[in-house]
């Protein structure tokens, strides 16, 4: 096979953002497009996405994109930038009618449009009560998207590039000019030049012990554009979602409650009436995974040990639970032995979602600066990147509503940019970094095993660096983190060979892992006040005077830069958030 | 519980033809299959290949032959098994490496059948409408991951690797059936060849085999009974 691809977009992960950009970009005229992926598209992420896409229709009772945009701006706990939610929920409505006429097997209404639900967050009249606003696909809104665009993709013949792992970002003079990628099949290194190439490969999850995430999900491209000299955004913001299976962390998602299932702590008390006294179990995920650990810290939990709580269907109508929850049901009853139906379900918080990454401006262009620099060539989008949308915490549904709005928007930046550009010549030596990469874990000393590793990783990631945090544990995970690289030199792989060799791949994604612990962690000790997710046990409070700021953290040496970028405000004021 | 693994080894750059390799190790009842390969490759022997990304049945990566039954090895329990656990790659498909496979021939297959969705009417500026009667009509074929795990217990595939097979006839029925779509006819007409529809025996492996519960053979006497009805 030749080993070196010309195309004028690449699109690098082919989950619901990679493949709506494809299929924007390749609607340009002239213009080529190519997926890499390191999976084959219909193994990626998306498709495990369950409970819906939150779009303003106004189906099921009135709704506005306003009341979404100032939701997004509330649930990011005034972290999002505002210009952007507003532009984002007018578009996420536009986006879902477009998967519909792409076939998408929406639910429907007794009229015969689209089903809505409601979901965490999401209000009527700027947070008077709860609305139904998530359009949905049973519990299965997410794998609907990933085969819905995965068949158009079939239909527009789009080339992809499966099982191939891009390990490198190829960069000069401050622009991005494709990228070098591993094939699994023969271990053959590969260039793909580029004119613009558009990153959208996903999270990260995988750096803690207990998550809803792949395997895959190992923040390749984030640890990779971090290595190249990029700042990663607000990494200190990451997600646990409240409702995993107990010790699995297999998600059961939040259209459950939004079907009225409800919390309960080991007393059986419906405990969210105390927290969120309004809106309660659909409260945002931040404050019901934290009052679910206090819960089970103040002796409330559930089971022997009373460390976990329950998630409570037993009221809801059976055949709703098995209509419009069919898949967690099934989770339930495969991997808990536990029937919704008819038992209370161990749950806990399970890592889930990084709200930021590879910063962006609205348009998905990746920028290099607090002053919105650009990378010529370069765009990001879906949770890999960061449009500053998700704020502090992102709620339900916005996940999918971020893939195909800015997905789009990444297609069609990047397909206009390419379209009025020429391919410059490539740097001389353009795989030497990549094959040094694989070289060095191919050639390792194998003192260390990869698993152990990995392992060690994301039991203290979980004990120091997740829902509660401070500055005592976060310092000892810094020191953790460290020792964790200095031993990362010493993996390497038994086995030696060339084809499919996933266990030399494995090691590599440790290493990126590393990378995404290190963003996290610091930036995290860094930012001395709780606000979404981010919750400082030692700076409880929200401080507006001082951190209504973006982080971005760059490597520098060993350690690491730490800079700022301005929040855009608007017309919504910050205020306390009470729901 | 100690449990005893068996698996069908290949490595291409090393082995003349694929051989069993046997393995001793302690499980829990409620581990995955995929938990128990993991473990292998991460304690015992890294270079065990197979395929795996989201550990709970919706990605569908992993589907193997365990204990004679094709299923995804991340969601069948080794309390469900026993202690002697048995795992080969899936049949009818070239093996490439211990149990990974080569995908191309079953993605051929499924692209062969035009799986996505066709109707070249101006879209209004909502969403079509669809009744949830109709909606219903082609619900269970929505949830097939593409796993294989149909078409490879296929008798009828395994024999002739042509057979468009269970899977691509599941995603032609999800638009088939769909109220919305205009491309039946067209559909039809590729699984009215040699190849096609016609070759299912109505084995019902398929339908056994599918992790998503996916009634299979109903779904192809359905397109069957189309064809009939509709002509191509």
């Amino acid at each position: 096979m030749n080993r070196a691809h010309k195309f004028d977009v690449i699109v690098v992960g082919a989950g619901g953002a990679g493949l709506m950009a494809a299929r924007y970009a390749a609607q340009h005229p002239g213009v080529s497009v190519a997926v890499i992926s390191k999976l084959y598209p219909t193994r990626s992420h998306t498709g495990a996405a369950q409970g819906g896409v939150g779009a303003a229709l106004g189906n099921v009772s009135e709704d506005h994109p306003e009341w979404h945009a100032f939701d997004t701006i509330k649930g990011g706990d005034y972290l999002t930038d505002q210009d952007v939610a507003e532009r984002f929920a007018v578009e996420v409505v536009e986006a879902v009618y477009e998967l519909e006429h792409m076939g998408l097997p929406f639910n429907r209404t007794p009229e015969g449009k689209i089903a809505q639900r409601k979901f965490g967050g999401h209000t009527r009249e700027f947070g008077k009560s709860a609305v139904e606003r998530a359009c949905y696909a049973a519990d299965r809104t997410g794998h609907m998207i990933l085969q819905t665009l995965y068949q158009q993709s079939i239909k527009d013949r789009v080339n992809f590039f499966n099982e191939f792992h891009v390990l490198d970002m190829i960069m000069e003079d401050g622009a991005c000019h494709g990228v070098v990628a591993y094939e699994l099949a023969t271990g053959d290194i590969h260039t793909f030049h580029a004119k613009a190439t558009i990153i959208a490969t996903g999270g990260n999850g995988r750096m803690f012990r207990v998550t809803s995430n792949a395997h895959a999900l190992t923040g390749d491209l984030m640890s990779i554009a971090y290595r190249r000299g990029l700042p990663i955004e607000d990494p200190e913001f990451y997600q646990f979602h409240p409702t995993g299976l107990y010790k699995l962390g297999v998600l059961l998602t939040e259209g459950a409650r939004g079907e009225g299932a409800i919390l309960r702590n080991g007393d059986g008390e419906r405990f969210m009436e105390r927290y969120a006294p309004t809106i309660k179990d659909l409260a945002p995920r931040d404050m019901v995974s934290r009052a679910m650990y206090l819960e089970i810290r103040e002796g409330r939990g559930a089971g022997p040990d009373k460390d976990y709580i329950h998630l409570d269907l037993t009221h809801i109508d059976a055949h709703i639970v098995e209509t419009r929850l069919p898949d967690i049901t099934e989770f339930s009853r495969i991997y808990l032995g536990v029937d919704p139906i008819k038992e209370l379900v161990p749950i806990q918080p399970t890592a889930h979602y990084a709200m930021g990454g590879i910063p962006t401006t609205i348009d998905t262009q990746v920028i290099s600066d607090g002053r919105n620099t650009i990378v010529p060539g370069l765009y990001a989008a879906g949770e890999v990147a960061c449009a500053s949308i998700h704020g502090a915490n992102r709620l339900g549904t916005n996940s999918l509503g971020d893939l195909i709005v800015f997905g789009r928007r990444a297609g069609i930046e990047a397909a206009k940019f390419a379209a009025s550009e020429s391919f410059t010549d490539l740097p001389a030596g353009v795989q030497d970094r990549t094959r040094e990469l694989v070289d060095t874990v191919r050639k390792g000393k194998r003192k260390e095993r990869v698993s152990h590793l990995r392992r060690e990783l994301q039991d203290t990631m979980q004990d120091y660096a997740s829902v509660f945090r401070t500055q005592e544990f976060l310092s000892k995970q810094v020191g953790i983190l460290r020792d964790l690289q200095e031993r990362y030199r010493g993996v390497g792989v038994e086995d030696e060979g060339h084809k499919f060799n996933t266990e030399l791949l494995e090691a590599i994604e440790l290493g990126f892992l590393l990378d995404n612990a290190e963003q996290l962690v610091h930036a995290a000790l860094n930012r001395q006040e709780s606000r979404g997710a981010h919750s400082r046990e030692d700076f409880k409070e929200r401080d507006d005077a001082t951190w209504l700021k973006h982080t971005l953290i760059y490597k520098d040496g060993d350690g690491v830069r730490i800079d700022y970028k301005p929040v855009t405000l608007g017309k919504y004021e910050p205020k306390p958030r009470t729901y | 519980m100690q449990i005893n693994v068996k698996i069908k080894r290949y490595n291409p750059e090393a082995d003349a033809r694929p051989y069993w390799a046997e393995y001793k190790l302690e499980a829990r009842g409620s581990d995955r299959v995929l938990d128990v390969i993991n473990h292998l490759k991460w304690e015992v022997d890294g270079t065990l290949a197979f395929r795996r990304s989201c550990a709970h049945g919706i990605c569908g990566s992993d589907a193997m032959l365990i204990n004679g039954v094709n299923r995804l090895a991340c969601k069948v329990l080794v309390k469900d098994l026993g202690e002697r656990i048995t795992i080969e790659p899936i049949r009818g498909l070239p093996v490439l490496k211990d149990l990974i496979v080569d995908m191309e021939p079953f993605f051929d297959a499924y692209t062969a059948v035009m799986p996505f969705f066709i109707n070249d009417d101006p879209p209004p500026p909502g969403e079509r409408y669809q009744s949830a009667e109709d909606r219903a009509v082609f619900d269970e074929t929505t949830k097939c991951i593409l796993c294989a795990a149909c078409t490879t217990s296929c008798p009828v595939f395994w024999t002739n690797g042509r057979y468009l097979g269970p899977a691509a006839i599941v995603n032609a029925h999800r638009f088939i059936f769909d109220s919305r779509d205009q491309g039946a006819a067209e559909r039809l007409g590729v699984l009215n060849q040699a190849n096609g529809l016609w070759r299912c025996r109505t084995a019902y492996n398929c339908t056994e085999a599918c992790p998503r519960d996916i009634p299979i053979t109903r779904a192809i006497e359905e397109v069957k009974r189309a064809l009939l009805w509709r002509g191509a």
